[in-house]
């Protein structure tokens, strides 16, 4: 499994990660305990952090990301506005949609956010029409599709690997094995020994990493997205890491996690932590402690501004129900 | 007027097209080996006719999110069936990504399909799916029955901002008529009144607009005049034109080869039923395939589709009695 012991990463660039790391920390944890009073699905992202910190801060802002149904993260490291964010969660006409696509529907054209999605799969072959995009128009951008270990039995996500190898699109497939389909553990799910294998068998290059480590899953995607930006064509990444939370929140009482009990995970699998012990060990050149723990109380402070915002009174006008069906 | 056919105007509004904007890439299964209205045009695009393998779902997924990012894809299903494998991507993405953005993105894709009865291809080759599309807010449905309705449909749908799905049924390919040289766009939501009359409204699309004018010319010899109206696309539903027509006939009968059930048929009875019910002066009627799949005996398939007598037989069921016009 890849893991980094050395980066290229500069100062600034280790900070501003453990920075988006720690804002989506406080977004999740914020949002575990706010779930019973928001309306809808919440699937946290809390334990997967390094891996959309480290997959977007390999892109250009331009590039494109399809998500998930657990989108929050890759949302906030595409640079979606928090206070946005967090407004449609609460189906707010001042969320980021309007109130109209809520947690499992987060989308921001504008940074290449392309949308959380509601169906296993369902956004990856957005992703392979977005680097389409990109090899048609010369531009140079290119698309991650993220799904899960689950995910990646579809159909839809399969027949991507295909059509991406044909067309040798610019796309970086991010399949994230948190270790679970919804309750269903990897071990009675996924086939084969891992999605590196499976990638081999579509003639694209693929590898497994510690999704833990963010300058493990930076290093492997800075890799992907240079292949694909010279015209190379897809890879697939595998990252390792389990979800902190339950499937849903409301919902996963994790009675299905004997061995991976959530508190364990926090104190040993950790990826904030395992940031700050490479650079407190000297590994990596990063912030000191003391500003990362500013860091932090910022990200908290970031948060609960945007819940204070998503709190106030609102109203959705009704008429607004038939808005956006059709463009005219 | 210069004659062509169904097929090849609807390969000239996507070729005048492609001309004007470098965004429409066509993406389909056998691209660059067509025979249909596409053949050829990798000749002159070469850099925009694209080869997908045999991976609806993802290709036409692709179609969206390309769709979203700037392109114009035109892709080609082959048979409307096959829509069944990628409806994921077109029901819960296409349809409704522009929805759940807020309106802050649109999909302008064309998903070209063939239809309908009478090639001879079996169950999984010859449905009329477009009541599953037409039920779905976000997409908009085209049914040309003409060469010339077929060029200017195809036109407007390279222009729209939203997904549509082009249905071109099968057995009007080589049906020929007049279509002019020049590009022209026919908007979306308006109908046309195939054969004026006074007596029924015959609502009909696709290959059952023929049928509906044999039956009109059978109805004539005994002193019944239909009005035959095309709706052309299903949706929007040019619902106005319709209900002007039945206002006027006060009759209605409604032809498709789709199922019986929840289908064009019955939504258009049901919606002249709601809103014009005082002006009925006789029973809706729908002829439509029945509730069964397409049988491969040529036999079968051809009692399948309904025929200019079952449209007869339902004009004079609406109480238009032989005779009695």
């Amino acid at each position: 499994m890849g893991t980094s012991r050395t980066t290229d990463l500069t100062l600034n660039q280790i900070a501003e990660i453990y920075r988006t790391m720690s804002v989506i920390r406080a977004f999740e944890d914020r949002l575990h305990g706010l779930a019973k009073s928001l309306p809808g699905a919440v699937h946290l992202y809390s334990g997967q952090e390094a891996v959309a910190a480290g997959v977007c801060a390999a892109l250009a802002p331009d590039d494109f990301l399809a998500s998930t149904h657990r989108g929050h993260g890759h949302a906030i490291a595409k640079g979606c506005d928090v206070e946005a964010m967090m407004k449609e969660l609460h189906g707010r006409p001042d969320g980021l949609c309007g109130g109209k696509g809520g947690s499992m529907h987060i989308a921001d054209f504008d940074r290449g956010m392309l949308g959380a999605n509601g169906l296993a799969g369902g956004g990856v072959p957005l992703a392979c029409g977005a680097a389409l995009t990109a090899r048609q128009q010369g531009t140079g951008q290119v698309a991650v599709a993220f799904t899960g270990d689950g995910g990646a039995n579809q159909g839809a996500v399969l027949e991507s690997l295909v059509l991406a190898r044909m067309l040798d699109l610019p796309v970086i497939f991010a399949i994230e094995n948190n270790g679970y389909a919804q309750a269903t553990p990897a071990d009675r799910h996924f086939s084969g020994t891992d999605m590196a294998q499976r990638a081999a068998g579509f003639g694209i290059p693929g590898a497994v990493v510690d999704g833990y480590d963010v300058l493990a899953v930076h290093a492997a995607t800075t890799e992907a997205v240079r292949r694909a930006r010279d015209g190379q064509g897809p890879t697939v990444l595998e990252f390792r890491a389990e979800r902190f939370h339950g499937h849903m929140e409301l919902w996963d009482d994790q009675s299905y996690r004997p061995d991976a009990d959530p508190e364990r995970l926090r104190t040993e699998s950790d990826p904030l932590l395992l940031l700050r012990s490479r650079i407190a060990d000297g590994t990596v050149a990063g912030p000191a402690a003391f500003e990362l723990d500013r860091i932090d109380r910022d990200a908290t402070a970031l948060v609960e501004a945007a819940v204070a915002a998503a709190s106030e009174p609102f109203t959705a006008d009704p008429r607004t129900l038939l808005d956006h069906v059709y463009t005219r | 007027m210069r004659t062509i056919t169904y097929q090849q105007a609807i390969g000239e509004a996507l070729a005048q097209q492609m001309r004007f904007d470098r965004s429409v890439v066509l993406m389909g299964e056998d691209s660059t080996n067509a025979w249909g209205p596409t053949k050829g045009l990798h000749r002159e695009f070469p850099d925009r006719v694209l080869d997908m393998p045999i991976t609806e779902a993802a290709f036409v997924g692709a179609a969206v999110g390309a769709a979203a990012t700037g392109l114009r894809p035109v892709v080609d299903l082959l048979f409307v069936d096959f829509a069944t494998v990628c409806f994921d991507q077109i029901a819960n993405q296409a349809a409704k990504l522009r929805y759940m953005a807020g309106g802050r993105v649109s999909v302008p894709l064309v998903l070209r399909a063939m239809w309908g009865t009478g090639l001879r291809r079996g169950a999984q080759h010859s449905q009329a799916l477009h009541p599953l599309f037409v039920h779905l807010p976000g997409l908009k449905v085209v049914a040309p029955s003409s060469p010339y309705d077929a060029k200017g449909l195809m036109a407007q749908a390279l222009v729209d901002d939203d997904p549509v799905l082009f249905l071109e049924h099968k057995m009007l390919y080589f049906v020929p008529g007049g279509v002019p040289e020049e590009p022209y766009a026919i908007p979306f939501g308006s109908a046309k009144v195939v054969r004026p009359g006074t007596d029924c409204t015959v609502v009909a699309i696709g290959r059952m607009v023929s049928v509906a004018l044999a039956a009109a010319e059978q109805l004539a010899a005994e002193g019944v005049q239909v009005e035959v109206i095309d709706p052309r696309t299903l949706s929007p539903l040019d619902t106005s034109t319709i209900y002007g027509s039945v206002e006027r006939t006060g009759r209605l009968v409604v032809v498709d080869e789709a199922h019986p059930r929840c289908s064009l048929a019955t939504d258009i009875a049901a919606q002249v039923a709601q809103d014009r019910f005082a002006a009925l002066r006789g029973p809706v009627r729908m002829v439509t395939g029945p509730h069964a799949p397409v049988p491969f005996s040529p036999e079968l398939e051809d009692a399948f589709a309904p025929g200019p007598d079952q449209v007869v037989a339902a004009v004079h069921a609406t109480g238009l009695l032989r005779g009695a016009a």
